[in-house]
């Protein structure tokens, strides 16, 4: 076996969807032990959501619940009953992590709050994950992920350079900014758990989804809040290049250095019109945006997506193509890189997911088990760790705590 | 307290991608040694950079919000003392990244081998476009390029329409991802005391973040492509525009609840009555008129009237910010989203709060992003011992440079 970066660390997590469930997947195929509660009956609001395996609408079968689920372990507890609370705070007393993505005060209401269970474990790490935070105006409004990724800034600059504004800012991806939150929470964690192992101390983190995005999009904050510089979707792309028509779709440039201008004109066998004073440097290339972009697609139109990509960067310019999902998983790239996986969940047999960005030399990112069935370790956590009775589960089963 | 107290990060990353992960653990306390130099210049200090972000205050802005909290130094890695001296530096790390393309750490003889040779237990992190193996390793990528190779952009437009180009947040996604990567190495470390080596490709950290969209074309052989705002399963689920200048408010339904509650907060009118919008798949189905009923309504207010009237009533609704009304709104005041820094040569400049509140040990910003080369002293004079004269031998050398 190999080794694992974060074996022996355990996680509770009490999420639905995709922010809280995806950072705990992220800590769950480093090697640590997640263990997921759902809610008896359906589970986790993920298992209603598409694509269904096959179009099946399944709780067992949605492909949004098997990626983000990977590794983890799965039981059902209702935490808002009593006997569901003592059996929760029996796992918080051995968790080293809780992540939970409930409304701000709902924690509290229950009495599970950090104050609370900081007293049963003071070596608790706490993560909070909301769309806005557990303080401030707006803590407790709703808001799915179109509100959120809207409310973070990114949303009202896309698409950029449009010719006007007539049309309604969009989302990016489908549940890009629940990833990024999800992301940005399993860091803050990693960080409290560095820190931990030093002190012997534990804390609470409040996590707000609007704040996940913002932090990416620090580039555009700042130039609002210092230079004033109202940035809207007419305003904003690249000066040239980008996305532009080609033979047989589109194809994606940008040459931010002088040398890839050069490289570029080359590469188009040098035309008479690149050698144009107007174009001479970045500036000028910049001012002259459009009417670049124009005799550029005219060269452009001549050559396929695929010619582009890979005799332009050849060329040393960095031309890149529209990739579908169907291109990504037939990426000679990608399969050399083994970045997709096959994973055989009951299910669904054998099915393709994307694995991770980073290949560690000592301890390799892996999967060991397919995402849980609901309930699927029911009796693996409340009899043989917890040491409950086999009789006590049939009874728990019926009073709709498991 | 900070949370990574006492861990030394040798930095050789520049334009976005790159210094947002040294960024995020500098918030966190670690001791990040920019590695710069006269001869390869971070790109948002160069005149290009004015000319993209509009004036050289608004490239140093740019340059200043990435880089905040950060030490540099300015050592010449094209003369073999300035290699050498940066191994020096490594013995002193515990983390050492870079951004470059794949290959070019190990040309400038800075390659994990080498630095594993002179402190075994280093942590190396190469954050690549397409990572360091694989026929396109090789390959040079921005932002934009790196959004369309991820699937991104395929999936992002108006229905019909173009594919759209991804921002900045293109390259900063995948740098948070490595920060990420970084800090289960750094606690595996401290469990065992070993380092390794950390092989990262942002266009594959970008895909991660389309799991599901992969998953329908693998399970199901679908293809997803632009559709707007449009969502599965919910309807009404859109921007629509309010008063004033490009003013748009953001709307999502899910439920009957929820369309009840946004009808009696619009004054229930007669057409929400009407029997193609009466359960949520029809609703689904005619959601293009809908979109046109509904911003018949949201038109007669602004963005925040219309947000505070749906989340009164628990409908989920939030106006497109702008970043300029993002640095104004009430929320992000109270929750000090951005905090001013005292910039050497651009007086006070403001940039964004690191975006966790921890109890314990909360991450801050302590202080505005290094000059160029600010911090050649501290670093060469005390963490290296070298005599004054050393120094300034290395500077007339144009070694620190």
């Amino acid at each position: 076996m190999p080794k694992k970066a974060l074996e022996g660390v355990k996680v509770l997590e009490l999420c639905q969807l995709v922010a809280g469930p995806y950072c705990t997947k992220l800590l769950a195929d480093l090697g640590a032990e997640v263990v997921k509660i759902e809610k008896p009956g359906y589970g986790d609001e993920a298992r209603k959501t598409p694509p269904f395996f096959h179009d099946m609408p399944d709780p067992e079968r949605s492909g949004l619940f098997l990626y983000l689920n990977t590794n983890k372990l799965g039981i059902t507890l209702n935490v808002a009953t009593a006997t569901g609370k003592d059996i929760f705070q029996e796992l918080v007393k051995e968790a080293d992590i809780l992540v939970e993505d409930n409304p701000p005060q709902w924690m509290k209401e229950q009495g599970l709050d950090y104050e609370s269970l900081q007293e049963i474990n003071p070596r608790l790490i706490m993560t909070s994950i909301t769309p806005f935070g557990q303080t401030g105006p707006y803590r407790d409004y709703q808001a799915y992920p179109l509100n959120v990724f809207q409310s973070g800034g990114e949303g009202y600059l896309t698409p950029g350079g449009v010719e006007n504004v007539d049309r309604p800012p969009l989302k990016v991806g489908e549940f890009v900014v629940e990833y990024d939150s999800g992301l940005s929470a399993a860091i803050a964690i990693l960080a409290a758990l560095y820190w931990r192992r030093k002190s012997g101390v534990g804390q609470w983190i409040d996590i707000s989804k609007q704040e996940s995005l913002m932090a990416l999009n620090r580039l555009d904050m700042v130039r609002s809040a210092n230079e004033g510089e109202v940035i809207t979707r007419a305003k904003q792309g690249v000066p040239y290049g980008g996305a532009l028509p080609c033979k047989d779709g589109y194809t994606i440039f940008i040459t931010w250095e002088s040398v890839q201008w050069d490289r570029l004109v080359a590469f188009m066998g040098d035309p008479e019109w690149a050698n144009d004073d107007k174009f001479r440097d970045y500036a000028g290339r910049f001012k002259h945006g459009e009417l670049l972009n124009a005799l550029l697609t005219e060269w452009l139109m001549n050559h396929t997506e695929e010619e582009l990509y890979h005799k332009g960067q050849a060329a040393g310019v960095p031309f890149a193509m529209v990739y579908t999902s169907k291109d990504l998983v037939d990426s000679a790239h990608l399969k050399a890189r083994e970045f997709f996986v096959e994973i055989n969940h009951p299910k669904t047999g054998k099915v393709k997911y994307p694995s991770a960005p980073y290949k560690f030399s000592e301890t390799p990112w892996q999967v060991t088990r397919p995402a849980p069935l609901l309930g699927e370790h029911n009796e693996e956590i409340f009899i043989r760790r917890l040491g409950h009775r086999q009789e006590e589960l049939a009874k728990l089963g019926t009073a709709g705590v498991i | 307290m900070d949370s990574l107290a006492g861990v030394r990060i040798l930095d050789f990353t520049r334009y976005a991608a790159g210094p947002q992960i040294t960024l995020l653990l500098a918030f966190m306390g670690a001791e990040v040694i920019k590695v710069e130099s006269r001869v390869a210049v971070d790109h948002f200090r160069r005149a290009e950079a004015a000319v993209v972000f509009g004036s050289v205050r608004a490239a140093a802005d740019c340059f200043n919000s990435l880089n905040v909290n950060k030490r540099s130094i300015a050592l010449n890695l094209t003369i073999a003392e300035g290699v050498e001296l940066a191994k020096k530096l490594v013995q002193l790390s515990d983390v050492v990244v870079d951004n470059f393309r794949a290959g070019v750490m190990d040309k400038l003889g800075l390659g994990y081998p080498v630095l594993r040779e002179i402190k075994p237990d280093i942590i190396m992190l190469s954050a690549s476009s397409h990572g360091s193996t694989g026929p396109e390793s090789r390959y040079i990528a921005y932002a934009v390029t790196m959004g369309a190779l991820s699937g991104l952009s395929e999936i992002t437009g108006y229905a019909g329409g173009p594919p759209v180009i991804m921002r900045s947040s293109a390259d900063l996604r995948p740098g948070t991802t490595a920060a990420f990567a970084i800090l289960a190495a750094l606690n595996y470390h401290q469990e065992t005391g070993e380092g390794q080596f950390i092989d990262f490709s942002a266009r594959e950290a970008l895909s991660c973040g389309i799991g599901e969209i992969i998953m329908d074309y693998t399970m199901n052989g679908r293809v997803r492509s632009r559709n707007g705002n449009r969502d599965d399963i919910m309807a009404p689920h859109n921007c629509y525009r309010c008063k004033g200048e490009d003013k748009w408010v953001s709307i999502a339904i899910s439920n009957d609840e929820e369309w009840a509650a946004l009808s009696r907060a619009m004054g229930n009118p007669a057409w929400t009555k009407e029997e193609r919008f009466s359960d949520q798949f029809s609703r689904w189905q005619y959601q293009e008129e809908l979109d046109e009923l509904i911003e018949a309504w949201t038109i007669n207010y602004t963005h925040y009237e219309v947000m505070e009237m749906l989340q009164r009533a628990g409908v989920a609704a939030a106006p497109s910010f702008s970043n300029e009304e993002l640095f104004h709104d009430p929320h992000c005041r109270e929750r000090e989203c951005f905090t001013p820094v005292q910039h050497p040569e651009e007086g006070e400049l403001y940039v964004l709060a690191p975006p966790w509140r921890f109890s314990a040990t909360p991450a801050k910003v302590t202080g505005p992003a290094p000059l160029l080369g600010e911090h050649n002293e501290y670093v060469f004079g005390e963490l290296l011992g070298m005599p004054e004269e050393e120094i300034s031998r290395l500077v007339a050398e144009k070694i620190l440079y």
